[in-house]
């Protein structure tokens, strides 16, 4: 016969972090929640309003174009980015001593503080003063990105680029240097040119870092917010007021809580919603 | 199809070989005729994947050339050699279906399609690859993996040569001797030459026509099984093939006399050891295998130290002096208790000089 002890107290071990989770994850999540379903005058003192918050949050043309705003920017820095990436972890050396030099390379802007990029790109394509902004205007273009929403976003999605590229980077370079040399090899004997080795050994073999560094830069770059509003603060206008910037002004410009938080549930769920879809698509792809 | 000529190759995969030992392949001087089937057999780091390389073209060797027929094809690049190999691990395009996988070597060269289908059935017919075969390829167990690499091996019938890497060391043991069998009948259909490393001399044995032994970087003899049996050139081939291997013994020559710790042997190459047995500087060792070591009235006197029985025969270790003798006796044979005495078939004793066969070996 099993007699099997049972210690109500053995729950003690397990507390801490029941507590850790509550106050770093749990808690504040549900301030939102709270702060997203009722009214409040300050003073603690609150009045409900069920879903009022997100009906007007979803059916606002503010709340649209900040999300059309922010997708077509992600959208447009991953199929800069990726590709890019790639192409570069594949023009690479494989070995020898300029390995170490190019990671390092790449690395640095990864490095960089995001204000302190966003800093540097704001001075460097300032019209007047900037590197760029005065040699594009000296050569006959008429480039200002505090005043033309076009050239604000060229630059925002330029400064991206180059704070972010080195992360797809150096997945891929990881992903390409655990290819086993017998694969090249075999695809040599077999007849392969360089764009069929890419094709059928490098891309499937990148695959999973692939969906890691598109995961990353889609949450980095779905929930940026440092960067554009140290280089153009959102604007000119709101024509580069992403949806951080935007719940930003928002929560503490207009102190309009209650959507704010509404608004935060919303943009969370968005940022779950596609990872998950995208994830699963990727791994079902794999098990087949 | 072609015959391929390998001459004086050296390879080391240093930038600036300084001694000897920085070569993985010493020097390779050798000819695999037109439609042979050839082994390379040798332990492991001996240098014969570097020679399959050399040959393929994924490898420059250090010097010396490499000729296919008569043309010498040192600086051509491997895919304009026309070869096919199979690496020792399944290497598979993970996202093609299984068809297509034994259909790309074809698609990439070209052929009509309606011809790569009917091909693609046979070699995976051949292999029992058609259950599945539109299935992805990485789907299938390590087995079949390799199964489609060796299919892509040898899908392409044109090919100067086919070279197979140890393809069985991740095939189930049953399956091995299948395959085994497949390649060696695919060898007699097609007819194309083809080369195959293993470490494994049944591997070797079975395959070949002729076997190439390898040791240290350099082939230490090339024959037929039986040669290699019957007359190892070096004691590294007559330890390597056979099993239990040679015995080799250290003897001392004194004048005509090769002599085993104080017993006079009689060796089939005894004259060469007045040429260069005697010499001061040369290490002498007898070899003579276990199947041709007997037991006598009179010779050389021994010690039983254990029987194995292997079935068929029996492995009786015996010593004399410190040194361990090993013989096979039939399985019925009496064996004698305690002490013996033991007699080497004199035609099957060779003398060795610093480990090459005395007086033939002297050339090298």
């Amino acid at each position: 016969m099993i007699n099997k002890t049972i210690k109500q107290s053995a729950w003690l071990f397990v507390l801490p972090v029941v507590v850790l989770v509550a106050f770093n994850a749990l808690i504040p999540l549900m301030t939102v929640v709270n702060y997203s379903l009722q009214e409040t005058f300050g003073d603690n003192v609150f009045f409900w309003e069920g879903l009022t918050w997100f009906e007007q949050v979803l059916n606002s043309d503010r709340f649209h174009d900040a999300f059309i705003r922010q997708i077509s920017f992600t959208a447009i820095i991953l199929l800069i980015e990726v590709p890019l990436g790639i192409a570069i972890a594949l023009c690479m050396p494989k070995k020898g001593p300029w390995v170490s030099v190019c990671l390092v390379m790449m690395a640095l802007p990864l490095l960089i503080p995001w204000n302190v990029v966003g800093a540097m790109w704001n001075i460097f394509a300032l019209p007047d003063i900037g590197l760029l902004g005065r040699s594009l205007n000296a050569v006959g273009i008429d480039y200002n990105f505090t005043q033309q929403p076009l050239a604000a976003w060229a630059t925002t999605i330029l400064m991206d680029v180059w704070h972010w590229t080195s992360l797809v980077v150096l997945l891929s370079y990881a992903g390409l240097s655990a290819i086993p040399q017998a694969y090249y090899q075999a695809a040599k004997i077999d007849g392969a040119s360089q764009w069929a080795v890419f094709f059928w050994i490098q891309l499937p073999k990148m695959k999973r870092v692939l969906t890691i560094a598109i995961l990353l830069r889609f949450m980095d770059s779905f929930m940026i917010y440092t960067e554009p509003f140290v280089l153009t603060g959102g604007g000119p206008g709101n024509s580069t007021t992403f949806l951080s910037i935007d719940l930003v002004k928002l929560a503490l410009g207009q102190f309009d809580l209650g959507p704010a938080a509404a608004m935060s549930l919303i943009y969370f769920f968005i940022v779950l919603l596609i990872c998950w879809v995208f994830y699963t698509l990727m791994m079902k792809n794999e098990q087949q | 199809m072609a015959k391929i000529t390998l001459q004086d190759i050296r390879h080391s995969y240093l930038a600036a070989p300084q001694t000897e030992d920085d070569f993985a392949l010493k020097y390779i001087d050798t000819v695999f005729k037109d439609g042979g089937a050839y082994a390379l057999l040798g332990p492991s780091g001996c240098g014969k994947t570097t020679l399959l390389g050399i040959v393929s073209g994924l490898i420059s060797p250090t010097s010396g050339q490499v000729w296919f027929n008569n043309q010498n094809v040192t600086e051509v690049d491997t895919i304009h050699r026309h070869i096919a190999q199979v690496f020792q691990f399944p290497v598979i395009y993970d996202t093609m279906s299984v068809f297509d996988n034994l259909a790309f070597p074809l698609r990439n060269r070209k052929v009509a399609e309606s011809k790569i289908k009917t091909r693609v059935f046979e070699v995976a017919k051949m292999l029992d690859l058609e259950e599945g075969i539109h299935r992805r390829a990485a789907s299938l167990t390590v087995d079949g993996k390799q199964k489609i690499s060796l299919g892509r091996g040898v899908v392409r019938e044109d090919v100067n040569v086919m070279m197979f890497d140890e393809p069985l060391t991740v095939i189930d043991q049953n399956m091995k001797w299948e395959l085994r069998s497949k390649l060696k009948e695919l060898h007699q259909n097609v007819g194309t030459t083809m080369i195959y490393v293993t470490h494994d001399q049944t591997e070797a044995l079975t395959f070949a026509d002729e076997v190439l032994v390898m040791f240290e970087g350099k082939v230490v003899q090339s024959g037929t099984p039986v040669e290699l049996f019957e007359k190892p050139m070096h004691t590294f081939v007559g330890y390597f093939i056979g099993s239990p291997g040679m015995n080799v013994l250290p003897c001392q020559v004194r004048g005509d006399d090769v002599v085993f710790a104080g017993q006079p042997i009689q060796c089939s190459n005894q004259g060469a050891a007045v040429s260069n047995g005697s010499a001061n500087d040369v290490r002498t060792e007898i070899g003579v295998r276990p199947e041709f070591v007997t037991f006598s009235d009179e010779g050389i006197p021994v010690t039983i130290r254990r029987v194995d029985d292997l079935g068929r025969h029996q492995l009786v270790h015996v010593q004399h002096d410190q040194y361990e003798i090993k013989l096979i006796c039939p399985e019925d044979a009496p064996i004698p208790n305690g002490s013996a005495a033991i007699q080497f078939d004199q035609n099957r004793t060779f003398l060795y000089a610093d480990s090459w066969l005395a007086n033939e070996g002297d050339s090298r």
